[in-house]
C-alpha cells in the first residue's frame, strides 16, 4: 500500500468523491486557483471547472449558508472554512440553520453536507490560527464531528462525510497536514462515521485520543512498552456521534484511562468521555480517571515559550501516564 | 444601475391585469388567495384572542406584495425562500388553509415541522418550499444556495427571497445579495419594506429611503414598487422572473407596504406608532383595493364575489375545526429526526 500525508489523503478523497458524484462540490476562500492555502486542494480547479470549485467571498456566513442552499436543492457541498478559527461568523448558519433542517422539518429536509475546517495548534499560529473547536460544536444536536488522525482515516471519514444525510465537520488536524504519513488503501476504503479504532492494544492502561494527540499518544505507548508498561490506544477518529461502546470497553480492559486533548479543559471531550466511563465502567476502574488538556486560556500563543506551555506533549503525556500505571 | 420606481397607479385602465398577461381566473385566483390568506390570519387572531392558540404572526396588509410576486413564479418549478408573514406566498405556492391551522395548532400533522415550530415557519421541500428558522435574513443565503444548484445543473428554476426591511440590516443579506450578483444568480429579493422592524422605524435601520438603492452596489437592478398594488408587484416580480430565467442575474424588489396587526400577538403596537398612521394605510389595503380594479374591470361581479366569500369561509372553518380536533405530538416524538438515520444517537 502506498505510503501518503494527510494533506494528499484528503485532496484524493475530494478528487475521487468529485469524479463519483456530479452533485459533489467544493466552495471556500482560496480554494479555487490557489488550490486552497494549504493546498488541499490543488488541481481540482483545472480538473473540474470554476463550478465545481469555486472561490468564495471572504465571508463564512455565505460559504456555509450557500452551501446549506445547495444542499437543499440536491447538491453535496463541501465547505471549506480556511482555518477553524474563522468559523465563528458561520456560527449561526451552522448552528441555528444546517444543524437543525431535519429536526425543524421532521425529516422533510436534510442536508448531505461537509464543512471541512484545519484545526488545532503547533505551528505557531497564535491565537487565531491553532484553536480547537470540537467541543463547542459536538455540543449541537444535528451535526456530526468528525476528527481523524491519519491518512488513511482522513480519506476514509471523508468519503463517509460527504455520502452522510446529514452536516458533518470534518476537522483536518494542520499540523498533522505533512507531519503524519501512513498507508492509505487502494480504493474507496470508507471509515464508518462514529466508529472509534484501537490503533495500539494494550492491557495495563487505555490512552484515549484524536487528532495530533494520537500521534503523540502513540509515541508515548512506544517509550511505556519500554519501561514494561503495555499501554492500549484508542483513536475516537469521529467526536458526534461518540463510540460509546468502544470507550466502555478499553476501560473495561484496562481499568486506568487517560484522556489527552489540546483543547481546552473545561467541558470539553475529555470530561464527556470520563462521564460515559463513570456512567458504564464504574466498578472496572482501578485508578482515577485522568485527563491532560490544553489549559483553560482562551487560545494558544504565539510565542514559542507560551505555545509549548499551552499544548500537550510527549514528555506530559508520558509522564502523566507513569502517573497513571504506578497508581 | 439606478433604482427604478415603477409607476404604480392604474396604468393601463380597466383592463390592467390583461395587459399583463393575466386571464380573468388568474386575476381571481390571485384575489381568492389574498383573501384566503387574510381570513385565515383574521381567524388566528381570535383564536388566540380568546386563549386556544399560543401565539399568531401576521400577513395582513401584505398579501398585495406576498401573492402579486408570487403568481411570477412557477409553483413546484421555482423555488421560495420566505419569512414568517409570507401566508400569502406559500399559499400560492400550494399550502392550504389546513396547513396553516395545523401550524397555528402546533399539531403533529403540522406538514412544515409537526408542530416543533412556532406558526410563520414555512417549509415544504415536495412545494419547493424553502424551510425557515427564527433568526432573520439567513434564508437571503439558502436562496442563494439553491439559485447555485440550479446553475450548476443549468436548470432555469428561478428562486426568489422574502424578508423585511429590519432583516436586510443583517450581514447575511449583504453576504447573499453579494454573491447572487457575482455569479449572476437567478435569485428575486423581494424586500417587503412595512417600515417597522417590531418597533424601529425604517429611519433607525437605514439611511437611505430606498432599500434598493443598494442593489446597484451588488451590480443589479434594484427596484421600488407599490406594494399594496397586487399587479404593480406582479409586473416588476414578472421582469425579474424573466431577467433571471434568462440567466441576466438577480433582481432586489422593494415593495412599500404595512403591516396592519402589532407585531405579533405579544407585541402591542400602541407603544411605537400612531392609530391614525395605522387607519391612514388601512385606506390602501391591498385586497380592498384591487376589488375596488377587479369590480370596476367588471372581472369581479356580486355572484363571483359571494361565491369566493364562501369557498374562502368554508375552507377556514373545516381547516380549523380539522386542526383543533388533530392530535398533538407524542413525547416520542421528541427524540426523532435529530438526524436523517435513525434517531437520536
Ligand atoms: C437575528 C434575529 N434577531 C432578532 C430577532 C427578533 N425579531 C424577530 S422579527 C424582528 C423584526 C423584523 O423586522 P423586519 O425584518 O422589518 O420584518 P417585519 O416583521 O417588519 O415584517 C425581530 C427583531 C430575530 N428573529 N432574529
Ligand atoms: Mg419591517
Amino acid at each position: 500500500m502506498p505510503q501518503k500525508t494527510v494533506i494528499e489523503a484528503i485532496r484524493e478523497g475530494m478528487d475521487e468523491e468529485m469524479a463519483r458524484d456530479p452533485s459533489v462540490f467544493l466552495i471556500g476562500e482560496d480554494v479555487g486557483q490557489r488550490g486552497g492555502v494549504f493546498l488541499a486542494s490543488d488541481g481540482l480547479y483545472k480538473k473540474y471547472g470554476e463550478y465545481r470549485v469555486i472561490d468564495s467571498p471572504l465571508a463564512e456566513s455565505c460559504i456555509v449558508g450557500v452551501a446549506i442552499g445547495a444542499a437543499i436543492n440536491g447538491m453535496r457541498p463541501i465547505a471549506e472554512i480556511q482555518f477553524a478559527d474563522f468559523i465563528a461568523p458561520a456560527m449561526n448558519q451552522i448552528i441555528e440553520e444546517a444543524a437543525r433542517f431535519c429536526y425543524r422539518t421532521a425529516g422533510d429536509f436534510n442536508l448531505p453536507m461537509v464543512i471541512r475546517a484545519p484545526w488545532g495548534g503547533g505551528v505557531h499560529g497564535a491565537l487565531y490560527h491553532s484553536q480547537s473547536i470540537e467541543a463547542t460544536f459536538a455540543h449541537i444536536p444535528g451535526l456530526k464531528v468528525v476528527a481523524p488522525g491519519t491518512p488513511a482515516d482522513a480519506k476514509g471519514l471523508l468519503k463517509a462525510a460527504v455520502r452522510d444525510p446529514d452536516p458533518v465537520l470534518f476537522l483536518e488536524h494542520k499540523r498533522t497536514y505533512r507531519l503524519v504519513k501512513g498507508e492509505v488503501p487502494d480504493g474507496d476504503g470508507v471509515v464508518p462515521i462514529g466508529k472509534a479504532d484501537v490503533k495500539r492494544e494494550g492491557k495495563d492502561l487505555s490512552l484515549i485520543a484524536y487528532g495530533l494527540m494520537l500521534t503523540y499518544c502513540l509515541e508515548v505507548a512506544e517509550k511505556l512498552a519500554a519501561d514494561g508498561i503495555s499501554a492500549e490506544v484508542l483513536d475516537l477518529r469521529t467526536i458526534k456521534p461518540i463510540d460509546q461502546a468502544a470507550i466502555v470497553a478499553t476501560a473495561k480492559k484496562t481499568g486506568k484511562v487517560l484522556v489527552v486533548h489540546e483543547d481546552t479543559r473545561f467541558a470539553g471531550i475529555a470530561a464527556e468521555v470520563m462521564a460515559i466511563i463513570m456512567e458504564h465502567a464504574f466498578d472496572a476502574l482501578d485508578a482515577p480517571l485522568m485527563r491532560l488538556t490544553g489549559p483553560d486560556v482562551p487560545a494558544m500563543p504565539f510565542n514559542h515559550v507560551l505555545e509549548e506551555a499551552f499544548m500537550p506533549n510527549v514528555d506530559r503525556i508520558l509522564a502523566k501516564a507513569k502517573e497513571l500505571a504506578a497508581y | 444601475m439606478a433604482t427604478k420606481t415603477q409607476e404604480v397607479e392604474a396604468k393601463g385602465g380597466q383592463s390592467r391585469h390583461r395587459s399583463l398577461g393575466l386571464s380573468d381566473d388568474q386575476a381571481l385566483r390571485i384575489y381568492e388567495v389574498m383573501r384566503l390568506a387574510r381570513a385565515i390570519d383574521e381567524r388566528m387572531w381570535l383564536i388566540n384572542r380568546q386563549g386556544r392558540a399560543p401565539f399568531v404572526i401576521s400577513c395582513q396588509g401584505q398579501e398585495g406584495a406576498q401573492v402579486g410576486t408570487a403568481a411570477a413564479l412557477r409553483p413546484g418549478h421555482d423555488w421560495v425562500a420566505p419569512y414568517y408573514r409570507d401566508a400569502g406566498v406559500i399559499l400560492w405556492f400550494g399550502m392550504t388553509a389546513k396547513d396553516q391551522m395545523l401550524s397555528f395548532f402546533a399539531r403533529r400533522e403540522d406538514p412544515n415541522s409537526g408542530g416543533r415550530q412556532m406558526p410563520g415557519h414555512f417549509g415544504s421541500r415536495r412545494l419547493h418550499i424553502v424551510t425557515g428558522g427564527s433568526p432573520v435574513a439567513t434564508q437571503l443565503l439558502h436562496a442563494a444556495g439553491v439559485a447555485l444548484a440550479s446553475k450548476q445543473r443549468q436548470e432555469d428554476a428561478v428562486t426568489a427571497a422574502y424578508f423585511g426591511e429590519g432583516g436586510a440590516s443583517q450581514g447575511d443579506c449583504h453576504e447573499a445579495m453579494n454573491f447572487a450578483g457575482i455569479h449572476k444568480l437567478g435569485v428575486i429579493f423581494v424586500c417587503e419594506n412595512n417600515g417597522y422592524a417590531i418597533s424601529v422605524p425604517q429611519s433607525r435601520q437605514m439611511a437611505i429611503q430606498n432599500l434598493a438603492d443598494r442593489a446597484a452596489g451588488y451590480g443589479f437592478p434594484g427596484v421600488v414598487v407599490d406594494g399594496n398594488d397586487v399587479l404593480a408587484c406582479y409586473e416588476v416580480a414578472g421582469q425579474a422572473v424573466e431577467r433571471a430565467r434568462r440567466g441576466e442575474g438577480p433582481t432586489l424588489i422593494e415593495a412599500k407596504t404595512y403591516r396592519f396587526t402589532a407585531h405579533s400577538s405579544d407585541d402591542d403596537d400602541k407603544r411605537y406608532r400612531q392609530a391614525e398612521e395605522v387607519a391612514i394605510w388601512r385606506q390602501k389595503d391591498p385586497i380592498q383595493r384591487y376589488a375596488k380594479y377587479l369590480r370596476e374591470s367588471t372581472t369581479l361581479t356580486d355572484p363571483v364575489e359571494k361565491e369566493i366569500t364562501e369557498r374562502v369561509d368554508q375552507q377556514v372553518d373545516e381547516a380549523t375545526e380539522y386542526a383543533e380536533q388533530a392530535p398533538d405530538p407524542t413525547p416520542d416524538d421528541l427524540m426523532t429526526f435529530v438526524y436523517k438515520q435513525g434517531t437520536v444517537s
